[in-house]
């Protein structure tokens, strides 16, 4: 068989060496596979870090529960898939470009057709006496992230040297270890690189009012060691000391240009490997991209978006086509503190001739500017305080926006006309400019391949998937376009109702509607009204009256009237339907403590009804295998001892988890137990969309796992932080922080809110992670209802959970106290006495489980089933 | 689909009553039943059978075994309408049955018997 030209053999394939596999070498490969070279060279990438590369943008959310492996960048098996070899924890340590080969630490020597330099950029360390003491750290891999974690546990102060985008975030981070923190800043402002004097004093406030300790116009001049030779103090240059026991240096970076340098390649004055429009160095087989590089406008660009550029543009070259990197735009947010900060464009105004238009309200640390052309053209901005309209303002960078910036600049409430949507942009506009996608792109993702949701938007364009800034917009773009497509959604919850389990929510709140037929007749689908709903509806209508039923003064018992009705019928009998037909039993155990006398009743209740007990995952026990007839005795046994109903059947509260907190244990820093037992008795019987579960930790090391629930909380040395939308389950998802360093009072009250909101705006059975996924905003816009209060709704939600609260009733209690209600539970309505004689139990382990094969009996006149006919 | 009234047609003392082999079996007052719920009765032989009550306060009856899992429980399941016709959710694996015909909206072929029922006055 003759040879294909087209597959080159190992011999003459061209080998090309990367080093360096971070954000920027990993975005080169992906553009090396899309355009098919890696078919036709072999590619070996060295790593100096012992891990892929992984989302360093993202690194702080570390912190915040994200595990190494969320972060890591390279998708399964694509590697592999494309015959790239990666030697990791391999720095390269020279290169000889006469011999066009490359030397690694470890000996290795590689010969390279072409070469490529992804080096990125080392943290800057100012060279101060003492800077190398132990407990200075910088702040840029996994690893240093690591090392902070672990020195933080005998820490009580840090301080971060550098009050800039990083020094920021690093900060942000310390408190969220739970240290003291303090932030030096040379500069007389806070991010002076971004904002101007205005916008930092609108930063300043809000950060301060966080709780950290900020030091402007001051530098560092020297760090002190204690005894044990480990940090002890800061000397500041206006003579004064600051007392911590750690330090995180973030004071810029700069370009990894050595091995350039020593290969006798082209570097700048202060740093950079010199490229060409290309990405080609003095050295035409040498490229260099990202943050190593000097670009071909004079600058060394310290973001990611411009190095995503540079590697596309260098793949392309390599692939004989035409593309060029001249530049990039310089936009930056602020995440994680919970301060919006953002700035974009042109925000120094150096433009010639343009003009500023401000807004400024220090006393709710608002600061916005926005830089003006001459001609109208919006060329930059600043927002501090509210950074809503960032996505859509930058788009608009460089084009005359339809609405003044006199309106854009006044926030909602204050004269603003109504919000400047995406819908005005120009198709050409950059929507994402991590991934340069403009909403000419988006449209088409949806009008050309079919995309129908964010997700897919963001798998097929790539938008969104970076720091995340612009998925507000997308969100937007993707509904508007949607619509002018005319794909209509049928959003109604079920056959019955065109309305979604929101809108009925609503309805019902609004109307003080306690009937589910008046609903249905009134507002039900034309065909379904008058006629008896659907198992869907009935328990999602249920739960809306119930867990509303105080203030639209319908009764809170759901067993009442018309209620009983509409619940599943785990909810109609107070306990959970098994395979057999019959019924566990979960007694409530807040928080997990349980005294000896409560535990002694379980075990001879269990024993005297025969019943198999187990302890659950959330902490408390578990009966299994009750007849429906003896559900009322049991209870009635354990109401006596002090128990009430567990809710496991219900969308409802299920537990609160605790960890034995400070009370025993050496770690703990708050009583956790104290905390579940008053959550679990605050919000027992509260009906919700779907279950809802929590749980609190007395110390970060989280063995009450609340990192995993709906809402979570883990004890810090001042308060309580809180995290929400965690999941188990099938779809696991670890919760996002809220808020940090609660009171009791305030975490209270942040979770009432919380809740509520949830239960007003969530779909039937979608969980709050889910929710929080889906929602138009995501965590930010939740945050800002539930802590800033933005929709104005916070009183009302505080109000219905103190009806809540107050209307709180146990339901086996009640139960029991009603003669009517219990007859009920019968096995047979024409022979009360008499138990289903198919739920029959077989011995196992000591105890017993159902006798399934008794279930395949057929009644012997079932022969007529099948044919039946009225 | 009429708008019938909401209140049950017979008095609550009527009688609720299941054909068996041609003859009337009497099985509870009326007022033992929810409209739009279900209770299970016990028939001679051992078999077990499914009343309900629509919201309209007409009655019907099918077998209990739930013929999917073999649990006796299609009488605790949610009643609601498809098409215009009753039918009844098996509270298990929530299969729906037309409360008329016995037959699985869900699955071709799968049924299980329905009985004649009617409110007897005393
Ligand atoms: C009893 C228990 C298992 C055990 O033996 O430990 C259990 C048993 C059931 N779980 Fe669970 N879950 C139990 C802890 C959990 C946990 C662990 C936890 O809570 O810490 C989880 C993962 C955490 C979470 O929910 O995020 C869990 C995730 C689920 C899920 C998946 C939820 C999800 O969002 O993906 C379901 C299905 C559902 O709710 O739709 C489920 C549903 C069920 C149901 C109700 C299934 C059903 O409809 O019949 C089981 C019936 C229990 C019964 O008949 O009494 N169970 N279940 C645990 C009861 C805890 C309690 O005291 O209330
Ligand atoms: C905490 C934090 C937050 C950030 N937030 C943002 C943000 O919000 N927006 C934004 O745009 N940017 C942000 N950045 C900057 C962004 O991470 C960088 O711009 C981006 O990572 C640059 O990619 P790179 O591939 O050029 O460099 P890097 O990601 O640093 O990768 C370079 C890799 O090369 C390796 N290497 C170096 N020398 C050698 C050698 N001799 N041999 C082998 N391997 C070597 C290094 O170990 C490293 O793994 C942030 C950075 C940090 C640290
Ligand atoms: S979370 Fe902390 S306080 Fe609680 S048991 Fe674990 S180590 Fe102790
Ligand atoms: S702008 Fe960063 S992900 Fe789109």
């Amino acid at each position: 068989m003759a040879a294909t030209p087209a597959t080159p053999t190992p011999a003459n394939r061209p080998t090309i060496v990367v080093v360096g596999h971070g954000m920027v070498a990993q975005r080169f490969l992906e553009a090396l596979a899309e355009g098919g070279t890696t078919a036709r060279a072999r590619i070996v990438v060295f790593g100096e870090e012992p891990r892929p590369a992984y989302d360093r943008v993202r690194l702080t959310s570390y912190f915040s529960g994200s595990t190494p492996e969320d972060l890591s960048m390279v998708g399964d098996g694509f590697l592999e898939r494309h015959g790239i070899e990666l030697r990791l924890g391999t720095p390269v340590a020279s290169i000889d470009t006469a011999a066009r080969t490359v030397a690694a630490e470890d000996g290795q020597v590689l010969a390279y057709d072409t070469l490529v330099l992804a080096t990125g950029s080392y943290p800057f360390v100012p060279p101060v006496p003492g800077s190398t003491t132990r407990g200075c750290f910088v702040y840029r891999t996994i690893e240093d992230l690591l090392a902070i974690e672990e020195y933080a546990k005998g820490a009580r102060v840090g301080a971060v040297v550098g009050g800039g985008l990083l020094g920021l975030e690093a900060a942000g981070a310390l408190k969220g270890l739970g240290l003291e923190t303090h932030i030096v800043e040379f500069a007389p402002r806070l991010m002076p690189v971004q904002v101007d004097e205005g916008g930092g004093a609108a930063l300043l406030r809000t950060v301060e009012g966080m709780g950290l300790k900020v030091h402007t116009g001051v530098g560092t001049q020297e760090i002190t060691a204690g005894d044990a030779g480990t940090v002890e103090a800061m000397l500041l240059s206006d003579g004064s000391a600051l007392a911590t026991d750690l330090v995180v240096f973030s004071a810029g970076v700069r370009p990894r240009d050595q091995l350039a340098r020593d290969a006798g390649l082209a570097v700048g004055e202060r740093g950079g490997i010199v490229v060409d429009e290309q990405c080609r160095t003095s050295d035409p087989d040498v490229f260099a991209i990202g943050e190593c590089a000097l670009a071909a406008d004079g600058r060394v660009y310290g973001l990611v978006a411009p190095g995503y550029e540079m590697a596309e543009t260098a793949a392309a070259a390599l692939a004989g086509e035409a593309a060029s990197f001249t530049g990039a735009d310089l936009s930056t947010k602020l995440k994680l503190l919970g301060v919006d900060v953002a700035s974009f464009g042109d925000a120094h105004g150096t433009t010639g001739g343009c003009l500023d238009v401000v807004y400024s309200d220090s006393r709710s640390g608002l600061y916005k500017k926005l830089v003006v052309g001459a001609d109208g053209t919006l060329l930059g901005g600043i927002l501090v305080g509210d950074a809503e309209q960032y996505g859509t303002l930058r788009a608009f960078t460089g084009s005359t926006p339809p609405v003044s910036a006199e309106q854009l600049v006044l926030p909602a409430g204050a004269g603003a006309p109504a919000a400047l949507g995406p819908a005005a942009l120009p198709d050409e506009a950059v929507v994402c400019s991590c991934h340069n996608v403009t909403k000419g792109a988006v449209r088409g993702a949806v009008a050309e391949h079919g995309c129908t949701s964010v997700p897919e938007v963001k798998k097929c364009t790539r938008a969104g998937t970076g720091c995340g800034s612009c998925v507000k917009v997308l969100g937007q773009l993707v509904n508007a376009e949607l619509e002018a497509s005319g794909v209509e959604i049928d959003t109604g919850l079920c056959g019955c109702f065109g309305q979604t389990r929101q809108e009925l929510y609503e309805i019902v709140r609004a109307l003080r509607l306690t009937s589910y037929r008046r609903l249905l007749d009134g507002y039900g689908r034309e065909s379904a009204r008058g006629g008896n709903g659907c198992e869907v509806c009935k328990p999602a209508v249920g739960s809306i009256i119930a867990s509303l039923a105080p203030t639209i003064g319908a009764s809170g018992y759901v067993l009442e009237g018309e209620q009983a009705a509409l619940q599943d019928t785990n909810d109609h009998f107070l306990a959970n339907l098994q395979r057999n037909g019959s019924y566990s039993v979960v007694p409530r155990i807040p928080g997990g403590e349980i005294t000896p006398e409560k535990l002694i009743v379980i075990g001879e209740v269990a024993r005297e009804f025969g019943l198999y007990t187990k302890i659950t995952g959330g902490q408390r026990i578990d009966l299994f295998g009750a007849r429906v007839d003896q559900l009322p005795q049991i209870w009635g046994r354990l109401v006596d001892a002090g128990f009430e109903s567990g809710h496991a059947y219900g969308k409802a509260l299920r537990t609160v988890k605790s960890c034995v907190g400070e009370t025993w244990c050496r770690y703990g820093v708050q009583d956790s137990v104290r905390m579940a037992i008053d959550l679990e008795l605050r919000y027992r019987g509260l009906r919700s969309p779907h279950k809802l579960k929590s749980a609190v930790s007395g110390c970060q090391r989280e063995c009450a796992e609340a990192q995993s629930k709906d809402f979570g909380v883990i004890a810090t040395a001042k308060g309580w932080n809180l995290y929400v939308g965690g999941n188990g389950g099938a779809t696991p998802r670890h919760a996002d922080l809220l808020a940090q360093d609660l009171g009791d009072e305030e975490l209270v009250r942040l979770i009432d809110r919380f809740l509520m909101f949830y239960i007003r705006t969530a779909d039937r059975l979608e969980r709050t992670s889910a929710w929080l996924e889906r929602i138009e905003g995501g965590l930010d816009h939740v945050r800002d209802v539930v802590v800033r209060d933005s929709l104005g709704i916070c009183a009302e939600l505080e109000s219905l959970m103190a009806d809540h609260v107050a209307g709180y009733r146990d339901e086996w209690a009640e139960t029991l106290d009603d003669p009517e209600r219990l007859m009920r539970f019968v096995s047979f309505v024409n022979a009360p006495g008499v138990p289903d004689p198919t739920v029959r139990f077989v011995p196992e382990r000591d105890q017993v489980k159902p006798d399934l094969p008794l279930l395949t009996i057929r009644p012997l006149d079932d022969a007529l089933e099948g044919t039946a006919q009225r | 689909m009429t708008l019938a009234p909401d209140k049950p047609l017979a008095p609550a003392d009527a009688e609720l009553q299941l054909r068996l082999d041609g003859a009337w079996l009497a099985l509870c007052p009326l007022a033992r039943l929810t409209p739009g719920r279900g209770v299970a009765a016990l028939l001679p032989g051992g078999r077990q059978a499914a009343l309900f009550l629509d919201r309209d306060g007409v009655p019907y009856a099918i077998d209990n075994r739930d013929p999917f899992t073999g649990a006796r429980v299609l009488s605790r399941g949610l009643v609601g309408t498809a098409e215009g016709r009753p039918f009844v959710a098996s509270p298990l694996l929530k299969q729906r049955f037309d409360l008329a015909t016995g037959h699985c909206l869900d699955e071709d072929g799968v049924a299980v018997r329905a009985y004649e029922v009617r409110l007897h006055r005393g």
